[in-house]
């Protein structure tokens, strides 16, 4: 039985690398590069002193706070084509695709937290730098892209990717919309050779070795910084 | 954009044929508060455990509990359920397997889920407490053990009182959390509230009315939770700030017992 489970594992997995891992990995990527975009536009508004940035930013951060992640999977699962339509002024619902829909919703629901994260890290850089910015005659944009946002960024580093690896580990609930992630990849394997026990299991251990690893390092790097 | 939105939709008769689909969303979220509330509390009896562990003297006491925190922090929470719901009753006896997997429509997929999430809170809350823990000045312990109390009792008299304490608010957000990801329930079948919801869209074709009515819904039972708890977060702390004798009397007659 064992001999012939990692012969199964072994067989599977230019399958499971090839197409799941690299859908996880590419997900993973792009939500964090467009979530921490968005997330600090929205760390911005939610500082700003007008209410009509500031209100919005906030019902957004908290909405998307209190809901689960597999609900807002499916809002714009079936969302994105109307929303689509709307923008494109079409008469029909638009063809988004399962995978540009998870990209959408990956990236709208990531920001939120990374939106919290950013916060905490622009409130961390002293008020003194703006109102010295400012006096240096720089416009309050030019403020927060060469000075305040610059060390923010370095700030929260850590909190950042670690949830990155938080997303990453989320990126497995598409399952839901039978996308072929690495987690899709292994139930669609499961499933059709009955061998859920070896193929849950091996799952189990690469989003371990990978997770684990990747915190270690994070650990690794931010004692690093504090060394000296 | 032609949607039809019908507020009729929740009155139709869902595929049960006994409830119509108001009621089974409403079912949904007494399952999602049963789910959620069990998990909650046994993730803080076995998180405390876990979270005192990690700072303990006894190397291999702290070894155990850092490779549980780690093991259930760094597998998705769906692959967990899944290991819960599929691998173990093939990998138990097999009577006891079959037991399992014979159990009860909702009762079958609610005991791995109501496991796998307590598992995995617990490892979430021993983090917090031990953060909590580690809060506190290590004078406090050396006090402690210098009066004579035992290793037991500076963590029972002096250290834990302090330390929840100090974790009380973000062990309420640990609970919105858990209400939050007991959603995974769904993908092994149980029909938690976006599980009743994600059917609803399915047998119904009213998409927008079943998420819509799920999101309030969640959204209702986080701002009962976050005023409920604050309630209980601010009594709990007025109890000790107006009453700091009862603290100690508790202690100084425990010690006398001792």
């Amino acid at each position: 039985m064992q001999i012939s489970a990692v012969h199964e594992i072994l067989t599977a997995l230019p399958y499971l690398l090839k197409v799941g891992m690299t859908f996880s990995l590419t997900l993973t990527v792009l939500a964090a590069v467009l979530g921490l975009a968005l997330g600090t536009l929205l760390a911005l508004c939610r500082m700003s002193s007008s209410k009509w940035l500031s209100v919005p930013a906030t019902l957004y951060v908290n909405g998307m706070r209190s809901v689960p992640l597999l609900l807002v999977i499916f809002w714009f699962y079936f969302l994105a084509p109307y929303v689509g339509a709307w923008i494109t002024n079409s008469p029909t619902p638009l063809q988004v695709g399962a995978y540009r829909s998870a990209v959408i919703t990956f990236t709208l629901f990531e920001a939120a937290y990374f939106c919290e994260i950013m916060r905490a890290g622009i409130l961390s850089v002293g008020k003194g730098q703006v109102s010295a910015g400012l006096a240096l005659g720089l416009t309050f944009a030019q403020v927060m892209k060469t000075i305040v946002l610059p060390q923010a960024l370095r700030n929260m580093t850590p909190a950042l990717l670690t949830r990155v690896i938080t997303l990453f580990q989320d990126t497995s609930l598409v399952y839901v919309l039978s996308m072929t992630d690495f987690f899709g990849a292994i139930s669609d394997i499961a499933s059709r050779d009955g061998t859920a026990v070896p193929m849950y299991l091996f799952a189990a251990a690469v989003y371990f070795v990978i997770c684990f690893g990747a915190s270690r390092f994070i650990h690794r790097f931010e004692t690093a910084r504090y060394a000296y | 954009m032609n949607y039809q939105w019908s507020w009729a939709s929740f009155s139709e008769l869902s595929p049960d044929g006994i409830h119509t689909y108001l009621q089974t969303l409403l079912i949904g979220a007494g399952w999602t508060l049963a789910l959620s509330l069990l998990a909650y509390f046994f993730a803080l009896v076995l998180g405390s455990a876990v979270g005192v562990m990690r700072t303990v003297q006894s190397n291999p006491a702290r070894l155990f509990a850092a490779s549980y925190v780690e093991l259930f922090r760094n597998i998705p929470l769906i692959v967990q359920i899944f290991l819960w719901y599929f691998v173990l009753p093939e990998l138990l006896p097999k009577a006891l397997g079959t037991a399992i997997k014979q159990m009860q429509q909702p009762w079958g997929q609610f005991f791995p889920a109501l496991l796998c999430l307590s598992f995995y809170g617990a490892a979430r809350v021993s983090e917090t407490l031990r953060a909590g823990i580690r809060s506190l000045r290590a004078g406090q312990h050396q006090a402690a053990l210098a009066l004579g109390l035992t290793g037991y009792q500076t963590y029972r008299l002096i250290i834990l009182p302090q330390a929840f304490r100090i974790v009380i608010p973000p062990l309420t957000s640990e609970f919105m959390a858990t209400i939050k990801y007991s959603s995974v329930a769904m993908t092994i079948g149980l029909m938690e509230l976006t599980g009743a919801a994600r059917s609803m869209q399915e047998f119904s074709f009213h998409i927008f009315e079943a998420f819509s009515a799920a999101t309030v819904i969640y959204f209702g039972i986080n701002t009962a939770v976050v005023s409920i708890l604050s309630v209980v977060e601010k009594k709990l702390l007025n109890a000790v700030a107006n009453n700091p004798s009862t603290a100690e009397l508790t202690t100084l007659s425990e010690v006398k017992q001792a």
